[in-house]
């Protein structure tokens, strides 16, 4: 019976570094692959849309030294999935640099390195819809038409295992990837190696987030995973941590709709009938797990389009009276909002986000606190023009300065403001794309260089 | 009647995906959450008032028994990180989870 094992030392790598320790330990077991995740939508939009990193590099130098290193000392590959925070083309290509940089440094012997592309143009998107293509939307979204494409500004395709099952068949020691299916880097090699789908995403679910199936709670901490025919045992690496039946069984429900089902490009991985039991002190064996196949191969697909330029104000309220009357003030100040600049809504936004009331949870908050002692205010205003965001937010910030109540006995002002200043806020996105495409061939939206690093110098592959 | 933060050792919500945000309530004890699960205390409509939505807002809403849990998925009303959303992981949003009354 084969059997593998995989090291993986964060959920995200570089969000913030890596806990080297659990990682050094792990690499004592001889793994047979390192393997970690370094993106995600979770940042929400902005990311992908401005195609900006949020990690810092300095961590991500770090994180990548330590796996590249180690990696390369034992001989196992190593993949790494959505480069840089978005896994756009920037993202691969940055890492790429890094992985070079750290060669060089550490002087290592000559690998072989995959980089594969996941972004895609708005027009090549344009170009499929056009030929008949259809994008639809997942979680309830309507499908995809020129309109929504003409608003993203910037759009990943999310690779399954295939590109880097083929990476590794081309002999890639290390594979940058960029934006894929958490679940596929682990899947890729388990795959190649052998060993059923069903079995390969399954580990990739249970493992992609590290340290957060074990307890107690910790994040950045490695966990291995042994893979040996249709069981997957999770191992946690810190001494204070143990992988459990309950921690592994609530992770594998983690950030998702529906906890009997994984999805990835060509089907989904049914956990109904999953089984876990503790085998050790510190780990828990998982079985039970199918695999269903889906007839067609559906790529997902992620966009994000620019909303407008934002800026920003803080103010506060103290005078319970004015609290108790802070939707008559806002309402107040929104009028002369519209005087000026006319309704809100197309042309452009404001939001007075109420902490101490309902920020937080807005529409969801069936009990907003009506009578905070203290009230804190941020005022959003969002405009395509970064000079008309600005003279919206002072106004809409000043206005509730001035904002005349009945019965006030605070005359002079009716807010505090934290400072008279407009901050500046980074340009606002939206998902524009949550979508699939359905293709023939789930290689076709990906595009994968080979090089040869030696003495930190990088070539493409003949 | 005892609160569920007594009954609960996990409460938390996240994002899943980003349309959507999904709570998890996780039991360490067994007896716990088999109370809750049969009290009907996090049932669809009761989960629904609690946050103050209609019932087709609460996309998905199981029982998973292999990690003892109550799991529902309430849909946003913008996607995360747009312009005025103010919890872009969507990770403080289970709050008013803690103050349910379980019979």
């Amino acid at each position: 019976m084969t059997v593998k094992t995989i090291l993986c030392p964060t959920g995200h790598l570089s969000f913030t570094p890596l806990e080297k320790d659990s990682f050094l330990h792990g690499c004592t077991l001889r793994p047979d692959y390192v393997i970690a995740d370094a993106g995600s939508c979770d940042m929400g939009p902005r990311p992908l849309g401005a195609d900006q990193h949020v990690s810092l590099e300095a961590w991500q130098r770090q994180d990548l030294e330590v796996m590249l290193v180690e990696s390369r000392r034992l001989g196992a590959p190593m993949v790494i999935g959505s480069a840089s925070d978005t896994g756009t083309d920037r993202g691969v290509d940055q890492f790429v640099r890094l992985i070079r940089e750290i060669s060089a440094q550490h002087r290592l012997a000559p690998f072989r390195l995959a980089a594969i592309y996941s972004e895609q143009s708005i027009d090549s998107l344009r170009q499929r819809l056009r030929a008949g293509a259809r994008i639809e939307g997942l979680d309830g979204r309507p499908d995809a038409d020129q309109g929504v494409l003409e608003r993203t500004t910037r759009a990943v395709a999310v690779m399954n295992a295939e590109p880097i099952r083929a990476a590794l068949r081309a002999g890639a020691d290390v594979v940058i990837a960029g934006r894929s299916s958490d679940c596929a880097i682990f899947a890729a090699p388990l795959l190649e190696a052998g060993f059923s789908p069903a079995v390969s995403y399954y580990t990739g679910k249970l493992m992609e987030c590290a340290s957060f199936c074990a307890e107690p709670y910790m994040g950045k901490e490695s966990i291995l995973g042994r893979i040996a025919g249709e069981t997957v045992e999770v191992t946690a690496m810190h001494p204070g941590q143990r992988c459990t039946p309950a921690s592994l069984a609530s992770h594998s429900m983690y950030e998702r709709t529906n906890p009997f089902r994984e999805y990835v490009a060509g089907g989904y991985v049914d956990m109904t009938n999953c089984r876990y039991e503790q085998v050790a002190e510190k780990t828990t064996r998982a079985s039970g797990q199918t695999f269903v196949p889906s007839p067609t191969c559906k790529v997902k697909l992620e966009g994000a389009g620019l909303v407008g330029q934002r800026r920003l104000a803080v103010v506060g309220i103290r005078d319970p009276h004015t609290i108790a009357l802070i939707d008559k003030a806002i309402e107040w100040a929104r009028g002369k909002l519209v005087e000026r600049f006319g309704p809100s809504g197309s042309n452009y936004q404001v939001f007075y986000h109420l902490y101490g009331r309902n920020a937080v949870m807005k529409d969801l908050d069936a009990k907003p606190e009506l009578a905070p002692h203290e009230l804190g205010i941020v005022i959003e205003t969002v405009h395509r023009d970064g000079r008309m965001a600005e003279e919206i937010c002072a106004l809409a910030t000043r206005n509730l300065f001035y904002a005349r109540l009945p019965e006030t006995k605070g005359t002079a002002g009716a807010a505090a403001l934290m400072s008279d200043e407009i901050l500046v806020g980074e340009p606002g996105y939206e998902w524009t794309l949550n979508h699939t495409i359905e293709v023939r061939d789930p290689m076709e939206l990906f595009r994968t260089r080979l090089f040869n690093v030696a003495a930190g110098r990088i070539e493409e592959a003949a | 009647m005892t609160r569920l933060r007594e009954l609960a050792s996990t409460i938390r919500s996240k994002n899943a995906g980003v349309d959507h945000v999904t709570f998890d309530v996780i039991f360490r004890d067994r007896a716990n959450f088999e109370r809750v699960r049969d009290s009907g205390a996090l049932a669809r409509d009761r989960v629904a008032t609690l946050f103050g939505v209609s019932e087709e807002r609460i996309s998905h809403h199981t029982v998973f028994e292999p990690a003892n849990a109550i799991k529902f998925t309430i849909r946003r009303l913008r996607p995360s990180g747009t312009p005025g959303e103010t919890d872009v992981f969507g990770s403080q949003q289970y709050a008013p989870l803690f103050d349910v009354m379980v019979p």
